[in-house]
């Protein structure tokens, strides 16, 4: 019961971090139908943006401050990050917009390819620690020398996630954005022909997307406290699953896709193997896709004859 | 009460045919038949269910209820609800064309119509494996099915075009196309979505006269039609249908005359219902149709 | 276009404006270099992070994109301006242009003269390079290059002609070199036997994994077989008692000349011709054992296109729906696909084990998918001579890099042009998708004719949605 609890913490914490990713997925998806393969890696350059923010911050201007240091860096890296989504889809996929139905797929594989060899070209092949922050935390209760804790770390993640989401959801449910991101979800050219700048829109969803992905990359950074430029295939990949189970296009599924995952994967390492995790990852993946593509809160598509 | 008449023998039976999309009834409780050797016209305002009941004939959709018999000449009945959707094709031999034309654009026309034959070349080729090795005979199978190819495009008048990409054709002629392709799985049934849809009076005359041969040939056929010239001039029996359910069935002459066909279409403003009398030639002594 | 004119030449305003678009190119790369190029990050001897500046080599990032884009613009002006008598605007939302040019068709000669070219080979380095032992690079090369022929070919049958996106090839080239490996190891079984058991063996995983992903289509198909093949890799690597793990198998028997062992002894492949023994000898017979694996690969792709399993297979591409209703089973051909690229890339795994005589899950990661995947897509799907040419350029390409070695002169000792291989790579992948979606070669050759064949062009053929 114990372990119960403290894997559901755990398991909720990282749940909150693929549910951010997964946002970026699951609107690019909506939006223009593609699978944006490179947004793992856009994660993974935003970790990187955070770990040199962060050491900027604490060893050159001193600041001693930990959630100080954590504003600053998620203020700086959010934009960071979102440009980088901004180019990519202006490079390797506005151009692709009508071509054929794999040219984007395979664009954004080249770019997942580029970003972490640049990456690792950069800033070399070797795993980066940062020193521990943010030690310490709640006990919740105890039992038999067993103590179920609720980290400083893991409280943070999720109010970060929490009050970014609600943000989020106002952007996208009370603005002229929001309005314009769903008609253009509904039908591209109609939305042209009534006057949404559609490709602003699009560069919009990007940014947004990555802007996200860089929330989850600082709080990844904070609560593994190791980064490596390889570090954005398999959470892209976890929070791509996250996105299809709660079904793809739906920002509260990609939310619970992400708890869900997040939860799933603990109590696998837990009470399974550690060894098979990423195997487990991978499995429902193909399991999801396969028997409930439509996800837990999508729409079945009936085929049109 | 149809008016028809000699021994009529029902190719496609429909018994009580449902189709239910989540809280939309599209198709409620539907009965009708298609007779050997006839031209069925299934007819009936926008949204009335009609391309639904194809997907359901054709395999596309498994109904929600309901049987579908389709009886071949020689007594073999097959139960089209419960055959997987290609074999609708291959074994019940109900051969469709697509509202919104289905070529493989980028074969050639000859191309299209090979596939067509794809379950009879398959088993020339031994299934692959003597093709590949050369062996059998192959090469007199593919001759046969390149001659009944060159056969369809002399009746459809597209020889000369028979080694341009499909999606190079006129829409004219790929509708005339599809519906060879069709023809060439030896169907029993062809079912035609709208066969008439975007052509101009000529090439429309000409498909009437396709139409006409397939069914002089053995084929019978059923079709969805909204151009009331077509299926008033071509049809044997017409099938209304409006909301997903059944309101008139028998001859062009007796279905033109049913008042709830008419209202059914028309059935708004009586100037707009005159002004649509005028238009497809019906003239009634009373206003009636209107109530 | 805006900003040009007729003749082509260049205004001053135009020149300004151009100035002004690469400088905001400069600036975005600015941005994007700030802070992943700008500090460099290094573990320091207390194994904290130091961060070491790098404003120079932004400065320089930036100024190299600034010139490149002064150039593009210049470069596309004229052709704008060119093109300009002949308008044809697009909006982004219209399908890009994919009419096939001159240099999209294939000339009469170029099959003959890239098969000579490919036989000949071996030939050709050991004379001008004086010897086979010095030719053992470019025979090499060549093994590699046609190891990826093979595999592109094979997966064009999947990819290119039934149009089923499998981003998991890699799975079936490591089942093919595992069985190989377990089969010679374990039991001794000698490669030619081994050879048709992990062709079948592979071509059953392919039935077995192509089985549950019949129904998805697209985006989703590529996603859930790029999920198998991460899964085969992971299994490889944690089923120790099986595979070795990540260790991988090691001294796998070298391939023999039917029988003959490549050996200096009294029994070996140099004493039984009477020749003079050459390590090289292996190598050159390796060469000649992949170019007719890959021949046969093929030749029974382009005999299948004219069987009607090849052209419901191409049907499939262009409309699955119209093939059902014409009878054809889906489930069997799109399997039939599947099993038979499963199957080739098994081929070519055995014989990946056999050259490399050592194999590990690494060489089966998911960039050698994403790379095989590329070859098939640059080179036309559907496209044999097109997959042929298009793995010269992506396999022989990064190789140009090492011979780069003059850069360091202008980088620095610490430059590596071989760091950039995969870099590089991906840039090119984004690259070929802006520049020719369709391929190089994008016209389909059709299977049958009645009197003329003639190409079709690639704007017309559908890339098929699963």
């Amino acid at each position: 019961m114990d372990v119960f609890v403290q894997q559901l913490i755990n398991g909720l914490t990282l749940g909150a971090i693929y549910g951010l990713i997964a946002i970026g997925y699951t609107m690019v998806f909506g939006i223009i139908g593609m699978v944006n393969f490179a947004h793992g890696d856009v994660f993974m350059v935003s970790t990187f943006i955070a770990l040199i923010g962060f050491l900027i911050l604490t060893t050159w201007l001193g600041i001693a401050s930990v959630p100080l240091a954590l504003i600053v860096v998620l203020l700086v890296t959010m934009p960071l990050t979102a440009l980088w989504g901004w180019a990519i889809e202006r490079v390797a996929y506005r151009p692709l917009r009508g071509s054929f139905r794999l040219a984007p797929l395979i664009s954004a594989i080249g770019v997942s390819i580029f970003l972490s060899n640049f990456v690792q070209v950069a800033q070399g092949a070797r795993n980066k620690p940062t020193p521990p922050m943010l030690n310490g935390g709640f006990t919740l209760f105890e039992r038999d020398g067993y103590a179920v804790t609720l980290s400083y770390k893991q409280c943070l993640i999720m109010a970060v996630t929490v009050i970014l989401l609600a943000g989020f959801w106002y952007l996208v449910q009370r603005t002229a954005f929001g309005r314009a991101q769903r008609a253009c979800e509904q039908d591209r050219r109609m939305a042209a022909l009534l006057g949404i700048d559609v490709d602003r829109t699009i560069s919009l969803t990007f940014v947004l997307g990555a802007a996200l992905a860089a929330v989850a990359g600082v709080l990844y950074l904070l609560y593994y406290g190791v980064v490596s430029f390889s570090d954005g295939f398999v959470p892209g990949v976890k929070a791509f699953t996250a996105a299809v189970l709660g079904g793809i296009g739906s920002l509260p599924g990609a939310v619970l896709g992400g708890l869900i995952i997040g939860l799933i994967e603990t109590f696998w390492s837990a009470y399974f193997s550690i060894e098979y995790k990423d195997v487990a990852a991978f499995s429902i993946l193909a399991i999801v896709l396969i028997f409930m593509p439509s996800g837990i809160l999508g729409r079945a598509e009936v085929e049109k004859v | 009460m149809t008016g028809l008449t000699g021994p009529r023998e029902a190719v496609l039976s429909v018994e009580h045919l449902s189709m239910r999309f989540g809280g939309l009834l599209a198709v409620d409780d539907l009965s009708f038949e298609v007779f050997r050797g006839d031209i069925t016209a299934l007819i009936g305002p926008n949204g009335a269910g009609k391309t639904t009941v194809f997907n359901c004939i054709t395999g596309f959709y498994k109904p929600t209820e309901g049987r579908l018999t389709l009886a071949h000449a020689d007594g073999a009945r097959h139960l089209l609800e419960r055959l997987p959707n290609h074999a609708v094709n291959r074994r019940a031999r109900v051969a469709r064309t697509f509202q919104n034309i289905r070529l493989f654009s980028g074969m050639t026309v000859l191309e299209n119509l090979l596939v067509a034959q794809h379950a009879p070349l398959m088993r020339a080729s031994g299934f692959t494996v003597l093709g590949l090795l050369g062996l059998g005979g192959y090469r007199a199978a593919e001759r046969a099915a390149i001659e009944r190819a060159r056969l369809w495009l002399e009746r459809i008048g597209l020889t000369a075009r028979a080694d341009d990409p499909a999606g190079d054709l006129p829409y004219g002629a790929q509708r005339r196309l599809e519906i060879a392709r069709a023809m060439c799985t030896e169907p029993v049934l062809l079912c035609l979505d709208e066969p008439a849809a975007g052509l101009n009076p000529r090439e429309s005359a000409e498909l009437t006269e396709l139409l006409r041969r397939i069914r002089d040939d053995g084929t019978s056929v059923l079709l969805i039609e909204h151009d009331m010239s077509v299926v008033m001039e071509i049809s044997d029996h017409v099938v209304v249908l409006d909301y997903g359910v059944k309101i008139a069935d028998g001859t062009p002459g007796a279905v033109r005359a049913d008042p709830r066909v008419v209202a059914a279409y028309l059935g708004v403003e009586d100037e707009e219902v005159e002004a649509v009398e005028a238009e497809v030639g019906l003239v009634l002594p009373n206003a009636e149709a209107g109530a | 276009m805006a900003g040009t004119r007729r003749d082509g030449t260049v205004r001053g305003s135009d020149l300004a404006e151009v100035l002004r678009d690469a400088g905001l190119y400069a600036l975005v790369t600015l941005g994007l270099c700030i802070p992943i190029v700008s500090y460099r990050t290094d573990l320091s001897q207390t194994s904290a992070l130091d961060l070491t500046p790098r404003w120079g080599l932004v400065a320089g990032l930036c100024a190299a994109i600034f010139c490149v884009r002064v150039a593009q613009r210049l470069i596309l002006m004229r052709r704008d301006a060119r093109r300009a008598l002949t308008p044809s605007p697009r909006q982004a939302t219209e399908a890009v242009d994919a009419t096939p040019n001159a240099g999209q068709r294939i000339p009469s000669l170029a099959l003959p003269l890239f098969l000579g070219a490919a036989v000949a080979l071996p030939l050709v380095a050991a004379l001008a390079s004086g010897g086979l032992g010095p030719a053992r690079y470019w025979i090499d090369l060549g093994i590699l290059i046609l190891t990826y022929v093979m595999l592109g070919w094979g997966l064009n049958i999947v990819v290119g002609l039934a149009g089923l996106l499998d981003l998991g090839y890699v799975a079936f080239y490591a089942v093919g070199a595992y069985t190989y490996a377990l089969l010679a190891t374990t039991f001794g079984l000698s490669f030619w036997l081994c050879l048709p058991l992990a062709g079948l063996a592979a071509g059953l995983w392919g039935i077995l994994l192509g089985f549950p992903v019949l129904r998805l289509r697209g985006d989703y198909l590529a996603i859930v077989t790029l999920a198998f093949g991460e899964i085969i890799r992971l299994v490889l690597i944690n089923w120790v008692d099986l595979t070795g793990g990540s260790a991988g198998i090691s001294s796998i028997p070298r391939a023999t000349f039917f029988g003959i062992p490549f050996t200096a002894g009294p029994n070996g492949f140099a004493a039984t011709f009477g020749l003079s023994f050459d390590a090289m000898h292996r190598n050159v017979f390796l060469y000649y054992l992949i170019l007719a694996l890959a021949l046969v690969t093929n030749g029974v792709t382009l005999r299948l296109r004219r069987l009607p399993i090849g052209r419901a297979w191409e049907a499939l591409r262009e409309d699955e729906i119209a093939c059902r209703s014409l009878g054809i089973n889906t489930t069997t051909t799109k399997l039939t696909a599947f099993a038979l690229g499963a199957m080739f890339g098994g081929f070519a795994g055995s014989f990946f084990a056999v050259r490399q005589g050592f194999i590990s899950p690494e060489s089966f990661n998911f960039l050698e998918s994403a790379i095989i995947l590329a070859i098939v897509v640059l080179g036309g799907m559907g496209s044999q001579i097109g997959v042929a040419i298009a793995a010269v350029a992506m396999v022989g390409g990064p190789e140009l890099l090492r011979n780069l070695g003059f850069l360091k002169a202008v980088f620095g000792e610490g430059f590596d042009p071989n760091e950039y291989r995969l870099l590089l790579f991906g840039l090119a992948m984004v690259a070929m998708m802006v520049w020719r979606p369709r391929g190089l070669i994008s016209v389909r050759m059709p299977s049958v004719a009645l009197k003329e064949r003639r190409a079709v062009s690639g704007a017309l053929v559908r890339e098929g949605h699963g």
